[in-house]
């Protein structure tokens, strides 16, 4: 029955990955990317109760904390750069 | 008793599965992408927790295996709004806008407008 | 650089973390005790330098009726999470986006910080932003408004710091 709920998993990230591969958007790619990192959470987990080592759970336990921090940090960069780019091209045409 | 256990943490591990999938086809269907991101808030919220959950009943006495799923389980619950404000916020700013239903209150139309484009960058900074 | 007070906050704090070290290691040997010890104490005097250790990293002022609306807070998870779901499967149609100021009643910033988080975890609905008294939210559909008019999360956040 973990198999089920890991193939259930599996299956949704493949619908996130595709996601991020189409996205028409920058913000669509960095959200797929965030649900996508949320599953692997939930997967590892699931992992480690199928082959019967739930010492897995460290791994998911620090992957959750990865994820949040690289989304902000991948924000906070991502965050001001288009009207950036507006303000810059405006000032070429000057 | 066992039996019921198993069966409880099976139906909760099968739902959890359903529900990570519906969100997973949700980012697929749903047009823009603030509505996309309701769809993958489902599977952070509900989906994990359900999973989660369903672990949670199978751990069989260990019980560091269960503080660790309790984390697991917190650090979602408590990063996920966070993530989807910082999300939702960093897109306004980029200039993307949701398109909006024929519910929308025409005086609440304007709200939007005080983000992205119109500000320069030097005077968000300031107000952070 | 206000530092007054601040002893109840470093307590907690020393708690919570000593609380994480003994729920991750389940050692309780000298040799990896001490070693915990010894993380807490740096981690603890690191965010010290940082000045975080206040009402906003602890905040004890929140009252105990915290678990009461958690599990408020998780059958209203429910709810609007089922019906998302419903909404996913009937498809785009199904969805109606509004975009609406909400007002608030409170007068914390922890307060406003419980309350928009809350209502951006309920799937359905999302804080944009804060503007003095007024939320800006995202809805799937004007349910999620109708139901944030209604105030009743509102009281529930307030009740929370009295």
């Amino acid at each position: 029955m973990f198999l089920a709920a890991a193939i259930a998993i599996l299956v949704a990230m493949v619908l996130a990955l595709l996601r991020a591969l189409m996205g028409p958007t920058l913000y669509d790619r960095i959200l797929s990317v965030n649900a996508f990192g949320t599953k692997t959470v939930l997967f590892i987990a699931i992992l480690g109760f199928l082959m019967g080592r739930p010492e897995f759970l460290d791994i998911a336990l620090v992957y959750a904390l990865i994820n949040f921090i690289a989304m902000i940090g991948v924000l906070r960069f991502f965050e001001y750069k288009q009207v950036e780019t507006v303000a810059e091209n405006e000032e070429d045409q000057q | 008793m066992s039996e019921l256990i198993d069966g409880l943490s099976w139906g909760l591990l099968l739902l959890g599965g359903f529900i990570c999938v519906s969100g997973g086809i949700g980012m697929h269907r749903f047009p823009d992408f603030f509505s996309r991101m309701h769809a993958a808030s489902v599977t952070d919220t509900l989906g994990g927790t359900l999973v989660l959950l369903g672990l949670m009943l199978q751990v069989d006495g260990q019980y560091l295996v269960l503080v660790k799923l309790v984390l697991v389980l917190l650090f979602i619950l408590i990063t996920s709004p966070t993530g989807s404000h910082a999300l939702a916020k960093a897109a306004l700013h980029g200039g993307l806008r949701p398109k909006l239903g024929s519910k929308q209150d025409e005086k609440d139309a304007d709200v939007l407008n005080n983000f992205g484009r119109t500000n320069t960058p030097e005077t968000d900074k300031n107000k952070e | 650089m206000k530092k007054n007070n601040s002893f109840r906050y470093i307590i907690s704090l020393v708690i919570v973390l000593s609380l994480i070290w003994i729920g991750n290691s389940g050692y309780f040997n000298g040799l990896l005790l001490s070693l915990g010890a010894v993380s807490v104490a740096f981690v603890v005097f690191m965010a010290y330098r940082l000045d975080i250790v206040d009402e906003e990293s602890q905040p004890l002022q929140v009252s105990r009726r915290i678990i009461v609306y958690w599990l408020w807070l998780l059958k209203n998870l429910i709810q609007s999470n089922v019906n998302v779901v419903k909404r996913i499967w009937q498809g785009p149609k199904s969805i109606d986006p509004v975009v609406a100021r909400i007002p608030t009643s409170q007068k914390t910033e922890m307060g406003q910080t419980i309350y928009a988080n809350s209502i951006t975890l309920t799937p359905g609905t999302t804080t944009l932003d804060i503007e003095g008294d007024t939320l800006i939210v995202y809805a799937l559909s004007y349910d999620g408004i109708q139901y944030l008019l209604g105030g009743e999360m509102d009281r529930r956040v307030k009740r929370l710091e009295e």
